[in-house]
């Protein structure tokens, strides 16, 4: 190999390595046309225009979460308060339209707004107190969820206006959901912010080698904290879809929804070690997950089922990753 | 030196025939045969990405050949990874990392293999053979004392343990003294002769020349995958292996351009921190290579760190053109216009699972409007490898897979874009390949010649002698002295650096 011929071939390999980045997420890709195919046989209430719309919509609250989720793991980190905090984003929402009369729209940036407050709390533990990630949003997952409790007295939160139920159940241009939409813009956000700001950049450079991140003069602090109020506030914002879904703020809403979001991204190729991950990769994760939920529920399979179903493919998707990655780049040197 | 095998009179331990190993869109190894003879201490020289490391690995089984066979004592072996290749009698030197840094020195020889019977391990039986196999590889820290507490040559002392713990044959390492002070080093060849003498075989790569021609028996020179030429080292000079490895002759290792020596750019006073940096001041003047010279630990490292900000200090300042600076983290130095590069690569420099394109970008990345502009990274990236001659298949490829001494030289790229005005090099020249090393300071030189100024840590000496306009010789955390270029000389150095002369 001379540096001679590899001019020529430069753009051939640069396509390669595109490519086999894309590979990575084939496996994911490849199980969601599988099941999808599989379910359009099995079901004929499957391929429907409702139904599709109907998965589109209860798949916006996990995606929008994992998009956070994924930056976070990419720098090495992860949220396990995304539960609690989207459900006291919805119920302070709620409380705002209910008790104080805010518009729909101030009362989501609200909820989201408290959702990016839970998530600088749990930036500033991680950067600044220099707590482990997992110990700093195990804290926050039980304290949200504690808040949640106190302010409503474990009661759900009714007497919402109806133009509340836009967020969750509306739909625009001709009958596609908004919470398709919401999916879209945050995913095409979150895919410009990890592939084209100092953010993404930074985020993948820290999970990688923090020690080197720092030494090349990236502001650690500022960057990993700015990652959890971003999970943070996504949270909060999928927490106020959650609500419009039910058309209240429920006090209970979300525990063990974590565990969803972890999985859609890991499924999506997003290692815990930091490094990796795409929001295309955990989109399919969600879809994957959802998918396999309504098939579950249109081919009458025991609930239970689905759980295990879902940690099959955990299994599966991380295995088949570092199978991959082994292959590609055994540790050199 | 003699030689102490009898080349062409014994079985080899170990035969490669026509062994090849392909990598997407790299063939590492090409079509090797080699030899490994009982006893002889076999060094296998080349160029960053020649494929030395890998061609170590096929034999360790790290990885698995894509072509060809490999025989130990004689019989053709199938791949089944590193615990096979080690139960055949071959091992690995690693670095610190492949120890269990919260066990115990005998616990990490045994590891695996615990002495005793029904999963119960004998203790007394572990530490007394561990006592034995420390003396042979003459290694003085007790069995018990955990590996945490050790320094890098003991680690590595440690390791050479474990390969007699498991009768190893042919004993492996890979760049044994990119870590090591001289005095290190003298002992590791000194382990190195008693196990040859007990007739296991040594597989030696080095970037140094003066250690190939004081330790190697045969040497065998590599070029993009191929073997070149195997040879006893009584055929070989310097002149003639940097042929064989290069393909081409480099007149001059150390090229230092005619620089004209301006005005005060980088003033350091006082810097405190802790025991290790006592009171240091120096300077460094625009157009001037600076060196750092001093024994391992003696703060070199340190004192450049906390310029940089990456260290806490207790007190001092900084001074840049006359401007005082506030530096509390790497961040303010580098804006400032100071930067560092780390002589850990591995540990403090690279993103390793990402690109080399975004390795090189990271400290100062192209922005147009908000956005990382793609475009102008590449046209970066490919003009920095054009410019260092970094080998890699595309500018996309992971760092981690690159060769050492490329990876090295992506650090390198990053530092350059950021344009810095003073530039701190630690062991710039470790772990890469004499042409590299030729440009590296070549490259030193333009820097210099464009009116930044240049600090070179080495614990090489030659390095510094030929490249350095003076020399700051540091000893257990103070400024010994500085020497200017027209007093250089070597025992100068060291009697400043072990204390043996006052500072002037
Ligand atoms: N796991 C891998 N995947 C892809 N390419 C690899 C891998 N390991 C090594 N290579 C490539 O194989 C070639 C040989 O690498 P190797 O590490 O053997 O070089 P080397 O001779 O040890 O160099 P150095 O002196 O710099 O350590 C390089 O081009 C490197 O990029
Ligand atoms: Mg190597």
């Amino acid at each position: 190999m001379t540096e001679g011929t590899a001019n020529g071939t430069a753009r051939g390999n640069a396509l390669r390595e595109r490519l086999s980045d894309f590979v990575s997420q084939l496996a994911a890709a490849g199980a969601l046309i599988v099941v999808f195919a599989f379910l359009s046989f099995a079901s004929p209430d499957f391929l429907t225009a409702d139904n599709l719309f109907n998965i589109g919509s209860q798949t916006a609250v996990v995606a929008v979460i994992a998009v956070g989720m994924t930056l976070v793991i990419i720098t090495a980190g992860i949220d396990l308060s995304v539960g609690s905090v989207a459900a006291l984003a919805g119920v302070m929402g709620a409380l705002l339209m209910s008790s104080y009369g805010l518009p729909m729209p101030l009362a989501a940036l609200g909820g989201t707004l408290v959702g990016a407050a839970c998530g600088l709390t749990n930036g500033l533990l991680v950067s600044v107190a220099g707590l482990n990630p997992f110990i700093a949003t195990l804290g926050m997952l039980s304290v949200a969820r504690g808040i949640v409790y106190i302010a409503t007295d474990a009661q759900s939160v009714f007497g919402l206006p109806d133009s509340f139920r836009l967020l969750g159940q509306g739909v625009v241009a001709g009958g596609i959901p908004i919470p398709v939409v919401i999916i879209l813009v945050v995913a095409i956000a979150g895919y410009v912010v990890l592939s084209r700001t100092k953010l993404g950049r930074y985020a993948y450079a820290m999970g990688s080698n923090l020690e080197a991140a720092r030494l090349s003069g990236i502001p650690i602090r500022r960057y990993l904290t700015s990652v959890y109020v971003i999970s943070g506030a996504l949270a909060g914002f999928g927490g106020m879809i959650a609500a419009s879904r039910v058309a209240s703020g429920q006090p209970n809403y979300g525990i063990g929804l974590e565990l969803d979001v972890i999985a859609a991204a890991v499924i999506g190729g997003a290692s815990l070690f930091g490094g990796q991950g795409t929001v295309v990769g955990t989109l399919i994760g969600a879809f994957l997950i959802a998918l396999i939920r309504n098939g579950a529920v249109l081919l009458n399979v025991n609930t239970f089922y689905q759980q295990v179903i879902i940690g099959v493919i955990i299994w599966i998707a991380v295995f088949w990753d570092q199978y991959r990655r082994r292959k590609l780049a055994s540790a050199s040197e | 030196m003699p030689s102490k095998t009898e080349v062409g009179t014994q079985e080899p331990v170990v035969r490669l025939k026509d062994v090849s190993k392909e990598f997407p869109g790299v063939l590492a190894v090409d079509g090797v045969d080699l030899d490994i003879l009982p006893g002889e201490v076999h060094v296998v020289a080349g160029e960053n990405g020649a494929g030395k490391s890998t061609l170590m690995k096929l034999l360790s089984q790290v990885e698995r050949p894509s072509r060809g066979t490999v025989e130990i004592s004689g019989d053709p072996v199938e791949y089944h990874g590193p615990g096979h290749a080690q139960h055949l009698g071959v091992a690995m030197v690693y670095q610190e990392f492949a120890l269990a840094p919260d066990l115990s020195v005998a616990e990490n020889l045994y590891l695996g293999r615990e002495p005793g019977r029904f999963g119960f391990v004998n203790r007394g039986k572990e530490m007394e053979e561990a006592g034995s196999l420390l003396r042979r590889v003459g290694l003085n820290v007790r069995p018990g004392s955990l590996v945490a507490g050790l320094t890098v040559a003991e680690m590595q002392r440690v390791e050479i343990a474990k390969a007699l713990a498991i009768d190893a044959k042919v004993v492996i390492m890979d760049e044994p003294t990119a870590t090591l002070a001289e005095k290190e080093i003298e002992d590791l060849f000194g382990v190195i002769n008693a196990l040859t003498d007990d007739g296991i075989a040594i597989l030696y790569i080095s970037h140094r020349l003066d250690e190939i021609f004081r330790i190697a028996d045969r040497v065998t020179v590599m070029r993009d995958g191929k073997i070149v030429d195997t040879l006893p080292v009584s055929e070989l000079d310097e002149d003639k292996l940097v042929r064989l490895m290069v393909g081409r002759e480099i007149s001059n290792l150390y090229p230092k351009p005619e620089v004209e020596i301006g005005d005060v750019l980088l003033r350091v006073k006082g810097v405190s921190r802790g025991e290790k940096l006592r009171d240091c001041t120096f300077e460094v003047r625009t157009g001037e290579v600076l060196g750092f010279a001093g024994l391992v630990g003696a703060g070199r490292t340190e004192l450049a760190r906390a310029v940089f900000g990456a260290d806490r200090v207790d007190g001092g300042s900084v001074e840049l053109e006359g401007r005082t600076l506030k530096i509390k983290k790497p961040q303010d130095a580098i804006e400032a216009g100071i930067g560092y590069l780390t002589e850990d690569r591995k540990g403090e420099g690279l993103a390793l699972q990402l690109g080399v394109d975004q390795n090189i970008t990271l400290a100062n990345l192209p922005m147009t409007r908000g956005l990382i502009s793609l475009k102008e990274e590449g046209e970066i990236a490919r003009r920095r490898r054009d410019q260092l001659n970094i080998r890699t298949p595309s500018i996309r490829r992971r760092v981690q897979v690159l060769s050492g001494g490329n990876q090295q030289k992506v650090v390198v790229a990053r530092w350059l874009e950021t344009e810095a005005r003073v530039l701190f090099f630690d062991e710039p020249a470790r772990g890469i390949d004499v042409g590299a090393k030729a440009e590296m300071f070549g490259l030193i030189g333009d820097l210099a010649k464009e009116g930044r100024g240049v600090v070179v840590i080495s614990s090489y000496l030659p390095e510094l002698l030929n490249m350095c306009d003076r020399i700051l010789v540091m000893r257990e955390g103070e400024v010994a002295g500085v020497i200017g270029r027209e007093e250089f000389s070597e025992e100068r150095v060291i009697a400043l650096a072990t204390g043996t002369e006052e500072a002037a």
